[in-house]
């Protein structure tokens, strides 16, 4: 079926239908990134529309750059998108109150008329009959190898242009994250000695042990049933996303209550 | 159906795209949203080979992948770096460009 | 070095002006010596303190003495080949246009050489003793040096431009020295007022050149005087005026004659060199050196003459009301340059007795400035007449020579005064008639009022305040008067006899013209003698038989005015001054207001615009983002609505 897609200079039946299938999965999707408070949730969206978009590729013949869709956005670009969200923190959910004057409004009203330029533009332009790509990749012997010799001959110089760009994407993304060191490290003989003379010299207790849920931002209880700071990430800590036992919390805020009055 | 449907698609992908950059605060919705302007920006190189029976339009839509590839590892590569000193992933936070 | 050129002069002649060799080739070191010594004494420091005035002295001894050298050889030549032209270096070379630093020795320039290094080495010895306890001499004898220096440049120069560099030479010498006690702010004053006169005048100088240079295309002496005749009588005229308006101002004539007196300020030794014997002369000078200008121009002629007359009269007047004995003598260095003027103006009738008296005058005058300063000192710096009297028996050194000097300045024959002034008279009455009775009417003025000065000074009854004790002043001070006493004695007659000085000068301002008189010269000497004596009998008369009162009296209108030098300062300023001030307020308000509102207000406009324009930069990334996207529609929608 999917040589036969490849090879259909017009569209077909079965292709009108999955279009009109798809194309609202895509646009709801697509909606959906806008409006999610959680920035999971429109990754997640965002997840969808790029598989649709994968497969409407393949509908017209792009097979291989269908399945590049799915193995570099699916697969790497959006998880590196989630990695970088669970690191910036993953509860947090956006306020929808706009902060800049007339800019929702404005923002929308331009979109639209762009939206209706656009395809007032491409409704006024004339296309040729559809062809569809089956011819051009018959004379290269195959989809594969036809997009192999565009890339390798034609191609060859924007190629390597586009490799350069990507190396120097991965040194740069290096060089962004990388933390210079503004004290000298100590060495492990030291860390030892520090750790014996501490309070401390057994490892931290582990979270979530003896809590009612087992993650790691719920610290472990204390045989008194309070719970014990040591346990849970300081990260956390300063995050303020502990999870407490509901009498742990309560004990809290009756603390913190003491200390106002 | 007419071929010219998946330009029709492609335009609204990308206005929704370019609202999302504007309305939407948080830094890596934005950049996901950028993502969607370039992946509807592909579907029309796509559906321009298919319309034109040649294969230029994917290799097109192929680098544009790249570089959107490229891209996304700098801009996050920023973002963390951003959110690193200043606790927070709002387009609207860093204004220091402001007189 | 300069080739050899033929020069033609005015029709007198010509003149020859060869290389310098020999020991004319030391000309610059009559101009280096001097500037040596200033350089030495004011860039030196305390270091020079003990030696710099004895060193000062000297070099301008040695410049004198190395000008009789020359002078003695050029008396040797034949009178046509007694000018040498010796040109050091290019200083400014521009396209066609070059200026040469060059000197010039012609007899012209060596009477004054000889006039400069031996009145201003007597200066020297003179202020050796003057000066004796001010302890800024080193500084003064520094500046005195720079005045020589300037003054043999300016008189040395081969053309007009180095000229003018000696020209502002000796007025910047002039300006430090009239302001030497700047401590006291009047002092400071009279040096700022004779400064900003002589830029008046100096104005006419470089407009003078500027003319030269548009017109000849060089201001070298030969060239100028060479392609004169074939100027335009207006630019002619034009460039005398202007030569006219920088004599004026350099020598105190009128118009610019009020900063004179006021230049009295300075120490005496410095008013006797500078204000009486060289500098203020410098006008005649460059009247006389460019003597082919004016031969070729009635117009200027005339201007000069009537320059000439009015200042004469004008400063005899002043001079007769004067109680400050400096002031007196100043208006009447002031009247008697107005003599040598006029008889610059004169024409080649004149030139040479103009350099006659001046040359008597620079002896006569200078020791008469040496006296006042040798009174003064004795009389602790008083100088008030009506506070002297009977001063002869106290300094009868001073009293001589300052007798010679008053002799020999109201033409008293053998005195020195009597030749110049009588053949300037002649020339004048043989022009015109008008003129010859205005500058004997000036002689007898001169008598009058000279003779009033060495009444009230030296004769009469003791008006001295009670603790002045007068005293004779000490050898350093009575030797240079004593030398300048004789030269004031003898030198007329030397000059006169066989027309030495007019055959001298010759080969420069050309032969002098025969004038015809009605009326035979010795009745014309014998009129002029007995208006003197009128005027000596008249001061006799006044300030002698009566006695002269401590306090002055009120006077009449006319003395009243001649006291306030005829309100020329009231004059200068409500003329001058005020419209200037006016003028200057009209145009900072027309520069605030009007020229700097355009500028302030286009700024205003953009400041303003710009702080309204300011607002879209908010700073926020998403604003950004939407004002590129309304940029993408805006070209979208022109592209699709310039294909539909």
């Amino acid at each position: 079926m999917i040589e036969l897609l490849a090879a259909t200079p017009q569209t077909s039946t079965g292709e009108a239908v999955a279009f009109w299938c798809l194309a609202p999965i895509a646009v709801g999707a697509a909606v959906m990134i806008l409006l999610s408070r959680k920035a999971v949730h429109s990754a997640l969206w965002m997840a969808t529309t790029m598989i649709v978009l994968a497969v409407l590729f393949i509908m017209q013949g792009g097979i291989f750059l269908g399945v590049v869709q799915v193995v570099v956005y699916t697969g790497a670009v959006m998880m590196l998108f989630l990695f970088v969200l669970m690191l910036v923190g993953v509860d947090a959910s956006d306020s929808f109150v706009e902060t800049l004057r007339a800019q929702r409004v404005a923002g929308i009203l331009l979109g639209a008329g762009f939206g209706v330029l656009l395809m007032a533009a491409v409704s006024r332009a004339t296309f040729p009959e559809a062809v569809g790509v089956g011819a051009a990749n018959d004379a290269a012997g195959g989809h594969v190898e036809a997009i192999a010799e565009a890339i390798f001959t034609r191609y060859v110089f924007t190629f390597e242009v586009v490799s350069i760009v990507l190396i120097t994407a991965a040194v740069g993304a290096m060089a962004l994250t990388h933390k210079e060191r503004l004290t000298p490290r100590r060495p492990q003989p030291e860390q030892s000695v520090d750790r014996i003379r501490s309070a401390h010299p057994t490892p931290h207790p582990s979270p979530g042990v003896y809590a009612q849920h087992n993650a790691v931002d719920t610290p472990a209880l204390l045989p008194d049933g309070t719970a014990s700071e040591a346990s849970v990430p300081d990260e956390l800590r300063r995050q303020g996303t502990v999870r407490y036992t509901e009498l742990e919390a309560a004990n809290r805020r009756a603390d913190e209550d003491g200390e106002r009055e | 159906m007419n071929p010219e449907n998946y330009l029709y698609l492609s335009s609204i992908l990308f206005v929704i795209g370019a609202v999302g950059v504007l309305v939407r605060r948080n830094a890596i919705v934005v950049f996901m949203c950028i993502e969607l302007m370039l992946n509807a920006s592909n579907l029309a190189f796509v559906s321009f080979a298919r319309l034109n029976g040649n294969i230029d339009g994917q290799v097109v839509a192929f680098f544009v992948m790249v570089v959107a590839a490229a891209e996304v590892v700098i801009g996050l590569a920023i973002i963390v770096t951003i959110f690193r000193t200043r606790r927070s992933a709002s387009v609207d936070d860093p204004n220091l460009l402001k007189l | 070095m300069n080739a050899a050129a033929v020069v033609h002069w005015s029709e007198g002649g010509q003149q020859v002006v060869s290389d310098a060799t020999g020991v004319f080739g030391l000309t610059w070191l009559l101009i280096a010596l001097p500037l040596l010594g200033a350089v030495v004494l004011l860039l030196g420091g305390r270091r020079t303190n003990s030696f710099g005035p004895l060193l000062a002295t000297a070099l301008v001894g040695v410049a004198f003495l190395l000008g009789l050298v020359q002078f003695l050889q050029m008396v040797g030549e034949p009178a046509a080949d007694r000018s040498f032209a010796q040109s050091l270096f290019t200083w400014a070379p521009i396209g066609d246009f070059s200026v040469d630093v060059g000197f010039q020795l012609d007899p012209l320039s060596m009477a004054f050489v000889l006039l400069v290094t031996f009145v201003g080495g007597l200066v020297h010895v003179y202020s050796l003793g003057y000066m004796a306890n001010d302890p800024d001499r080193r500084r003064f004898f520094g500046y005195l040096n720079l005045f020589v220096a300037s003054m043999l440049l300016l008189v040395l120069a081969s053309n007009y431009v180095l000229v003018y560099v000696g020209w502002e030479g000796v007025g910047l010498a002039s300006y430090l020295l009239i302001g030497f006690w700047n401590a006291k702010a009047e002092y400071a004053t009279a040096a700022k007022k004779a400064f900003v006169m002589n830029r008046v005048g100096d104005i006419g100088m470089s407009l003078a050149i500027m003319l030269m240079v548009t017109t000849f295309g060089t201001t070298a002496f030969s060239g100028v005087f060479s392609g004169v005749e074939q100027a335009s009588s207006g630019v002619v005229l034009a460039m005398g005026l202007l030569l006219l308006l920088a004599a004026t101002g350099k020598s105190a004539q009128l118009p610019l004659q009020a900063w004179l007196g006021d230049a009295m300020a300075g120490p005496t030794p410095v008013s006797a060199l500078i204000h009486a014997a060289t500098m203020v002369t410098a006008g005649v000078y460059l009247i006389v050196r460019s003597n082919p200008i004016f031969d070729l121009s009635d117009g200027a002629r005339l201007a000069v003459v009537l320059v000439g007359v009015l200042t004469l009269l004008f400063g005899a007047f002043v001079g007769t009301a004067k109680d400050d004995i400096k002031k007196a003598l100043a208006a009447s260095t002031m009247s008697q340059i107005g003599y040598m003027i006029l008889a610059a103006g004169l024409g080649p009738a004149g030139y040479a007795f103009a350099i006659f008296h001046l040359l008597t005058h620079g002896f006569f005058k200078a020791g008469l400035f040496l006296g006042a300063g040798s009174v003064m000192h004795g009389m602790d710096d008083e100088v008030n007449m009506r506070r002297y009297g009977g001063l002869r028996k106290a300094m009868p050194i001073t009293f001589i020579t300052f007798f010679v000097g008053y002799l020999a300045i109201i033409g008293i024959p053998p005195f020195a005064g009597f030749f110049s002034k009588d053949k300037i008279i002649e020339a004048a009455l043989a022009d015109n008639v008008w003129l010859g009775v205005a500058a004997i009417l000036g002689a007898g003025i001169t008598a009058f009022y000279m003779s009033r000065v060495v009444f009230m000074t030296f004769f009469g009854e003791q008006r001295w305040a009670d603790d002045v004790h007068p005293h004779e002043s000490p050898r350093s001070m009575t030797v240079p008067m004593v030398l300048l006493g004789i030269g004031s004695v003898v030198l007329g007659y030397v000059l006169y006899s066989g027309s030495r000085i007019v055959l001298w000068l010759e080969p420069v301002v050309g032969p002098e013209e025969e004038h015809e008189l009605g009326i035979p010269v010795l009745a014309i000497t014998a009129i002029i003698i007995a208006v003197t004596l009128v005027g000596v009998a008249i001061a006799y008369s006044m300030y002698l038989r009566k006695p002269v009162p401590v306090q002055a009296p009120l006077g009449t209108v006319v003395t009243r005015a001649a006291r306030q030098d005829f309100y020329q300062d009231a004059f200068n300023e409500s003329v001058f001054m005020r419209p200037g001030q006016y003028l200057t307020r009209f145009l900072v308000f027309f520069d605030n207001r009007v020229i700097d509102g355009f500028v302030n207000g286009s700024a205003a406009l953009i400041g303003g615009g710009s702080a309204r324009l300011r607002r879209w930069q908010t700073g926020f990334v998403r604003s950004y983002a939407l004002s590129m996207l309304a940029g993408a529609v805006l070209v979208v929608g022109v592209l699709v609505l310039v294909r539909l």
